[in-house]
């Protein structure tokens, strides 16, 4: 299905994005890496110190949809796969790679290339080359 | 100040998600399939974030310790393991399977989407299995 080339909204949803990284270090003088943020709140080994603000933050970014939908009068535009087992595959593969791999699209995408830190480097070449892989195999080798 | 301040980072994030599309999985799918139908916007959602981050985070870390908390948790490795190689090439599968990645998938868990209800359990228990195959690591290894 094709969806609409949006720069500048994407630009600046982007840059909504980075204020909140930049919001956090600041603040907390945590990374907004959304893996790390959630992992560390789960068991075997809660962080209990940072318990209270992942919370938090996890509060904010569950409220966001809502508030979109309070200013806005319509929900967020979002096609999801109904594809039940796809989806269970694909969170289980999200949850443990990102935390094997010490982060995702935000903590080594966002934060760890703009450290200029050669491992979130690496990983998001390699992420991104993966993802971009698996898309193809999934849309022109098995499917259409 | 503290907690409001945390509760603001959330909903920014979560706001520019679904403002940049990225909370679309259908649009992050798109950006990945370079050979049918191509959308660069999520380059442009990228950009955006690092534009405001790295001068951000100059400015930032100018300072000795962040204003509510007493220092910086920043990662410090630079090595190379398997544990980076395989971790991101594992969830860079899972990301073009569902077009979700962690901070978008929570941000759209409020719209009840099936798919959507299906990912977050997943993931959250694919956290957990992780965490258990850990390693003891110091606290500021984790991004």
């Amino acid at each position: 299905m094709e969806t609409e080339f949006t720069p500048f909204a994407s630009l600046l949803g982007g840059a909504l994005i980075g204020l909140s990284a930049v919001v956090l270090l600041a603040a907390h003088g945590r990374i907004a890496g959304i893996s790390g943020i959630v992992s560390r709140i789960l068991p075997p080994s809660v962080d209990k110190a940072g318990l209270p603000q992942g919370i938090i933050f996890l509060i904010g970014l569950l409220l966001a949809a809502p508030l979109w939908f309070l200013l806005t009068a319509a929900a967020p535009v979002q096609v999801v796969s109904r594809n039940g087992l796809l989806l269970v595959i694909a969170g289980l593969l999200v949850g443990f790679g990102s935390v094997m791999g010490n982060g995702c699209t935000s903590g080594h995408g966002v934060c760890g290339i703009s450290r200029g830190s050669a491992r979130s480097i690496a990983a998001t070449m390699i992420f991104m080359a993966t993802a971009f892989v698996t898309v193809f195999v999934l849309r022109h080798v098995v499917g259409g | 100040m503290h907690t409001f301040s945390t509760l603001f980072a959330g909903l920014l994030f979560g706001s520019g998600l679904i403002l940049s599309g990225m909370a679309n999985p259908a649009k992050v799918q798109n950006f990945l399939d370079l050979f049918g139908t191509w959308d660069p916007s999520l380059a442009f959602v990228m950009g955006g974030a690092i534009m405001i981050t790295m001068p951000g985070f100059w400015l930032v870390q100018k300072r000795s310790a962040p204003l509510f908390h007493g220092v910086f948790h920043l990662p410090t490795r630079t090595d190379f393991d398997a544990r980076l190689v395989f971790g991101a090439a594992t969830f860079g599968v899972g990301w073009g399977l569902g077009g979700f990645c962690p901070g978008p998938a929570l941000t759209s868990l409020p719209l009840a989407a099936s798919g959507t209800l299906f990912f977050v359990p997943a993931m959250l228990v694919g956290m957990v299995i992780a965490k258990y195959t850990a390693v003891p690591s110091p606290k500021s290894l984790e991004v």
